[in-house]
């Protein structure tokens, strides 16, 4: 395509907050629609699997759906003999036992598809069958973009096998951006763990400063590269700032609160496509981070 | 009475309602059950009269005196934790699931599982009765115990107080940590955004607590932002037969009174929101 580049280097983004709702997905979508014009092989990837909706903003059709499954234990009964072995094992409580009056059970909901049954059992008691625990689902738009969604059944406990999957399903991508889930739990540590680089998104309040406290220190521990921007700017006070400063972290940009702004996402539309001063915004804030911690050579 | 405020996605005001709700009433239970990212207590400074902390996950670590790199451990790891890197077997924590299967397996017994991180609970006494949250250590898993953890310490205090209502403020999302704060509550208000994404996320929620029966109530907030919107989620609500508890206006007031750590009930008593909330809060009550 005209006016793309073929990228030299690799570089996966992931844009996070504490909390949801912070602008993250605006973020996200926006420097995605700014950046693939001109960078071959990107990717918008959303993380967020319990609730992805960044499909939302574009008008892109189903290319491909990768079914994720797990692996649940299904005991013989006719096999076992009750010895309580495999309860024993499990570290997840997904094995209900009662050898008196010979029950058995396996709590799906609960099981995270270990094996550890399967090798405790010695009577061979135990098979395995796949369970589906959610889909990758992949996407592409006509003029060409690549979107991919992680998306967690309903009901199913854990979204990290479905967020595994989608890593997967870009590794042949040279540029990822990455919409995580909120928090700083386990979703979150699997998304961001993928990541070169992790924009922090966060508001000027209270709430925000918390969040952000809680994100930082988990990035610390993680020993990842990150950067902050401050959505709503105006809004709240100033204690985000004195924060950013004292820890001496990198503030990449400022959004200010403007209800053009909240119109355009609520209608679902990619703020970056109607804004030029975002989209130079976004671009500048990319490029800086791809000339300083994109990975030379695309070793991938 | 247990009364769970949820919402798809975190962001739609959630938390403010939640403090809304707890600042209506005197005596009152406050369980911050968004063990994540717990943040009412940055607005109702809780005055915390006891705390205990409980150990996650437990991750599994390589004794290298031991070790002879089989290999075997890898094998039998179903979540691509261990991995030859630079010809000698390890164990990459953050993939570790801490199921335990490599170090019963370990031929040299060299795989012991140590403790992770301390997850708090806490609770005390705040300017409306109890208030009890937790805290997540970064990067655990198991915040559906937590949850629990904080639900059941809500109630024995509310038992031991006798107090009857308890306001819980819930998690983002509809997995784990969302179906441990909703199981078994009496109400559960989802607070969402008239938005294309927030009434996306405002389905996936309320088929969530459809499956688990529960009486739900809807709550637009910043509704004018686009009344479209709005009016869509209401025809939805309708269709599915779930009541739209209230529709809050956009109110840069909220924000000022988080600011002043103060719920929006406090800081500014006879705005219009706060009697749209107070209506919508008995409404439940009364039910
Ligand atoms: S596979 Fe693992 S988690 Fe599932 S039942 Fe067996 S031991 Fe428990
Ligand atoms: S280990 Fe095997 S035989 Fe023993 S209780 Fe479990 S399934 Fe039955
Ligand atoms: S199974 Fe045990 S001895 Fe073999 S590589 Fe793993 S830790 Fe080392
Ligand atoms: S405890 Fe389980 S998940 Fe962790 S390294 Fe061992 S086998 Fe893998």
């Amino acid at each position: 395509m005209e006016g793309k580049i073929l990228t030299d280097k690799s570089l996966k983004i992931a844009i996070a907050s504490g909390k949801g709702g912070t602008g993250k997905t605006l973020i996200s979508t926006s420097m995605f629609y700014a950046i693939q014009e001109k960078y071959e092989n990107s990717v918008l990837l959303d993380c967020d699997a319990e609730e992805p909706n960044s499909l939302l903003f574009f008008d892109a059709s189903l290319k491909e759906s990768l079914k994720v499954v797990q692996k649940v234990p299904v005991i013989d009964t006719d096999k076992c003999v009750y010895c309580g072995k495999c309860h024993d094992y499990c570290e997840y409580n997904a094995i209900f036992i009662i050898p008196p009056s010979r029950i058995i059970k396996v709590i799906e909901e609960l099981c995270h598809g270990c094996g550890a049954c399967s090798v405790a059992c010695e009577y061979d008691a135990i098979i395995e069958k796949d369970t589906e625990v959610g889909r990758v689902n992949l996407f592409v738009t006509d003029n060409g973009m690549n979107l991919v969604e992680a998306r967690m059944k309903s009901g199913v406990m854990s979204p990290v096998p479905v967020i595994k999957a989608a890593h997967k399903s870009t590794s042949d991508k040279d540029i990822v951006i990455m919409d995580s889930p909120p928090g700083t739990s386990c979703p979150f540590i699997q998304t961001v763990v993928e990541a070169d680089y992790v924009i922090l998104v966060t508001e000027p309040t209270p709430f925000g400063l918390s969040d952000l406290k809680q994100s930082v220190n988990t990035l610390k521990t993680m020993h990842k590269q990150y950067g902050v921007v401050i959505n709503r700017a105006g809004l709240g006070d100033t204690k985000v700032y004195d924060y950013l400063k004292s820890e001496n972290i990198e503030l990449l940009a400022e959004i200010p609160f403007d209800k053009e702004i909240a119109i355009l996402y609520s209608t679902g539309k990619i703020v970056a496509a109607h804004d030029d001063n975002l989209k130079a915004l976004f671009m500048k804030i990319f490029e800086s981070i791809y000339n300083s911690y994109g990975n030379s050579g695309n070793q991938r | 009475m247990e009364i769970a405020v949820i919402s798809g996605k975190g962001g739609t005001g959630k938390s403010s309602i939640s403090a809304a709700f707890a600042s209506e009433h005197d005596k009152i239970v406050l369980a911050d059950c968004d063990v994540d990212a717990a943040n009412l207590y940055i607005i109702f400074e809780p005055e915390i009269t006891e705390k205990s902390s409980f150990i996650g996950a437990q991750k599994a670590e390589i004794d290298y005196s031991k070790c002879t790199n089989c290999g075997t451990c890898i094998d039998y790891c179903r979540f691509d934790a261990i991995k030859f890197d630079n010809g000698k077997v390890v164990i990459n924590e953050i993939f570790c699931d801490g199921c335990k299967l490599c170090s019963r397996i370990c031929p040299e017994n060299a795989i012991s599982m140590i403790d992770n991180a301390e997850n708090l609970l806490l609770s005390g006494n705040f300017r409306h009765g109890k208030m009890v949250y937790g805290r997540l250590a970064p990067g655990e898993e198991n915040s559906g115990r937590l949850v629990n953890l904080v639900r059941d310490k809500a109630k024995k205090i509310a038992e031991q107080n006798n107090i009857e209502t308890i306001i819980i403020d819930g998690p983002p999302g509809i997995g784990c940590p969302v179906i441990s704060t909703i199981t078994g509550v009496d109400h559960v208000v989802v607070v969402t955004e008239p938005s294309l994404s927030g009434m996306h996320d405002l389905k996936r929620t309320l088929e969530l607590t459809n499956s688990f029966n529960l009486k739900t109530w809807v709550i637009i907030n910043k509704f004018d932002l686009n009344s479209e919107f709005s009016d869509k989620i209401v025809e939805y609500c309708n269709h599915e037969g779930i009541d739209v508890l209230a529709k809050l206006p956009y109110d840069k007031q909220i924000v000022d009174a988080m600011v002043n750590c103060k719920s929006i009930t406090e800081y500014l008593p006879d705005a219009e929101i706060v009697k749209i909330i107070k209506i919508a809060l008995n409404k439940i009550i009364n039910f």
